[in-house]
């Protein structure tokens, strides 16, 4: 053992190296906390499906911004299922704007955030604040070997159907509602409507938390039958894997989407991007955005922008509206998505009909 | 849990086991097992090991290198990946050196001292091992969210927490908690106190007793368990999920970084990122081979109980 001698010239380099140490860590962890360039930065967070779009979108706006104001912004996103998101932004997560799924979700930020966005938050952008649109088809494997051409079918025993979680995901609530429009449109009997969306999810094997993950259990993993998805992430996953691997079956009737956009007032105004959010957001709406949102397989609001190549891609299907058929998107959420609500009772996990 | 029980006891138990099984169980233990039986068991044992690990870790290589060298290296240059890249840095960088302190700091004051309420110190320690990552994420949103406990306050101040670096950090050190505490803590307590009493009988302070007694006869459990825990905080997936936000170049580490490329249909990259991680693991297992050699003594005292 040492002496008390070579204790105490251990001990002084030592407790400085310590101290050195810290001071370093006090310097990185302050410089990240505290520094803020001076260049501008937004943060939107969007749903799941919509991440090539934004890519795209964001590259635009981001010449354009520099070119009008010499400011350079750069674009921030977060994806995920738009139910998970909504949550993310009620519990802190700081959007400068929101550009989700459905109207619901916002309409539940804006319920239940503190103040964040004044509840009339839709009736502030043209088009519902939605713009692009799509609508909800069946992706299924090249040739349709199950032979599925509506909603019927995914009912049948012995199908397969993948689609991400009512509870997590926008485009999963949007799947549910179209089937159940369907039934309704035919029988006019909400019984059976329910009965045909229970038979549909009995048969899910899986449910992802949001579209992206739904389509890749169903493209990669190679599970299911056919894919209920948005219509662009229908042609999106044609183009990643070519147009030989999945078919597009167009049911005889769909639900109108609209993913709305919105702008999250306390955070803009807190954080002072409330120019540039809504320049970001009007600019969704320019001919040059419209092109894109064509482009990346969305609906747009203004077609007269879009190209002619890019619309032809879009039939002409009978579609109806959450308005028309649910009385709106509170009503549907409170009737069928709230805790123990319809979709409560019909979706029983672990009893699949295979 | 076992260190609730005095340390002879255990070890009474321990030494006592082989002495005793023989007499207690039936003729033909495990080490009387026939030859073909014994090569079953290994090749039992390698295979499930080649395909549960070693397969998947080479797949993760091929996958990375399926269009080429090129490929893999131009993964790295996309910016988010980057940002990623530090973030997982930074946030290791953090959590490792606060667990390194608290983990001897507990096992000091565990090992060294008597007080009320040690045992419950040790079990809480252990509560991290046994919570679900998403839990452990959840409670700091339910803590420092806006609707949280503190979650008005901390918007009235100005504090961001959850879905930002802090939120990272504070998840990842909940999940590490345990690992340099719990390599120290039996060895520390195996070697008792008297050290300790010898320096401070001649004189020497207690922060002096603590570098130049206590620290150098633990230094190789120590950055064994520095070494898991470094692991861990860079690898950790479930409890940085939650409170990440996943915004791209802000809050979005490796880990998570792998699934967004993954589900953008990036998988060169995905893959390229999750080599990286991997091979954060083989370098893991090298230093670990390395520090058992070195210290192979130390370390195998405080595996013992």
């Amino acid at each position: 053992m040492t002496g008390p001698h070579t204790i105490a010239r251990d001990a002084r380099p030592r407790r400085r190296d310590l101290a050195a140490v810290a001071l370093a860590f006090a310097v990185v962890l302050g410089t990240t906390l505290f520094a803020r360039g001076q260049d501008v930065t937004l943060v939107n967070v969007s749903y799941d499906p919509t991440r090539e779009l934004y890519r795209d979108i964001n590259d635009a706006f981001v010449k354009q911004w520099q070119a009008k104001t010499g400011q350079k912004v750069t674009i921030r996103t977060s994806h995920g299922g738009s139910g998970r998101q909504a949550r993310a932004v009620i519990d802190g997560l700081d959007a400068d704007v929101v550009t989700l799924a459905l109207a619901g979700d916002i309409d539940a930020v804006a319920r239940e955030g503190r103040q964040l966005l004044p509840t009339d938050w839709q009736a502030r952008l043209p088009g519902n604040s939605s713009p692009y649109t799509s609508t909800i088809v069946l992706l299924v494997r090249k040739g349709n070997p199950k032979s599925i051409k509506d909603w019927d079918d995914l009912a049948r025993p012995g199908i397969a159907v993948v689609t991400p979680n009512p509870k997590t995901s926008g485009g999963a609530r949007w799947n549910y509602l179209a089937a159940w429009a369907f039934e309704l449109d035919r029988s006019n009997d909400p019984a059976k409507a329910k009965d045909l969306v229970a038979r549909i999810f009995r048969n899910v094997p899986v449910l992802d938390t949001g579209a992206r993950g739904s389509t890749t259990t169903f493209t990669q993993r190679g599970i299911g039958d056919v894919l209920i998805s948005w219509e662009n992430e229908a042609f999106l996953a044609q183009k990643e894997f070519g147009a030989d691997a999945f078919d597009i079956v167009y049911p005889t009737l769909s639900i109108l989407a609209e993913p709305p956009v919105a702008l999250v007032d306390k955070v803009v105004d807190k954080r002072g991007t409330r120019a540039v959010a809504q320049a970001y957001l009007d600019f969704l709406y320019t001919p040059e955005a419209q092109r894109l949102i064509a482009a990346h397989f969305y609906r747009p609001s203004r077609p007269e922008h879009a190209d002619a190549v890019d619309l032809a891609r879009f039939p002409r299907i009978r579609l109806v509206t959450i308005d028309g058929v649910f009385g709106g998107w509170s009503k549907a959420q409170a009737e069928h998505f709230a805790e123990g609500g319809v979709f409560d009772q019909i979706y029983k996990p672990g009893v699949p009909s295979r | 849990m076992s260190e609730t029980l005095p340390r002879a006891a255990v070890g009474a138990c321990l030494d006592a086991m082989p002495r005793h099984a023989p007499a207690t169980r039936r003729r033909g233990g495990v080490i009387d097992e026939s030859a073909p039986v014994q090569t079953a068991l290994v090749a039992a044992a390698v295979g499930i090991l080649a395909l549960l690990v070693v397969l998947p870790l080479l797949a993760v290589f091929t996958e990375a290198l399926r269009r080429g060298v090129g490929h893999y290296l131009e993964s790295f240059a996309d910016a988010d990946t980057q940002a990623a890249i530090r973030l997982t840095l930074m946030v290791a960088g953090i959590a490792v050196p606060l667990n390194l302190v608290f983990g001897l700091a507990a096992a000091w004051a565990i090992t060294k001292f008597e007080f009320v309420g040690k045992s419950l110190l040790v079990t809480l320690i252990d509560v991290p091992f046994s919570v679900s990552p998403v839990v452990s994420g959840l409670v700091f949103v339910l803590l420092f969210g806006a609707q949280g406990v503190f979650g008005e306050w901390l918007a009235a101040h100005d504090v961001q927490i959850v879905f930002a670096v802090p939120g990272l950090v504070l998840a990842t050190v909940f999940v590490t908690v345990p690992f340099v505490a719990r390599e120290l803590i039996p060895l520390m307590q195996e070697q008792g106190t008297s050290e300790e009493e010898a320096a401070l009988t001649l004189g020497a302070s207690g922060l002096r007793t603590f570098l130049s007694v206590t620290l150098p006869n633990v230094k190789w459990a120590l950055l064994y368990g520095v070494l898991l825990c470094n692991a861990r905080a860079m690898g950790e997936f479930g409890a940085v999920s939650v409170v990440s936000g996943h915004v791209r170049g802000l809050t979005n580490t490796m880990p998570l970084h792998v699934e967004i490329l993954y589900n953008e249909y990036n998988f060169v990259a995905a893959f390229a990122v999750a080599s990286l991680l991997a091979g954060l693991a083989l370098v893991t297992l090298v230093a670990k081979s390395i520090l058992e050699w070195r210290g192979g003594d130390q370390l195998e005292r405080s595996r013992r109980i």
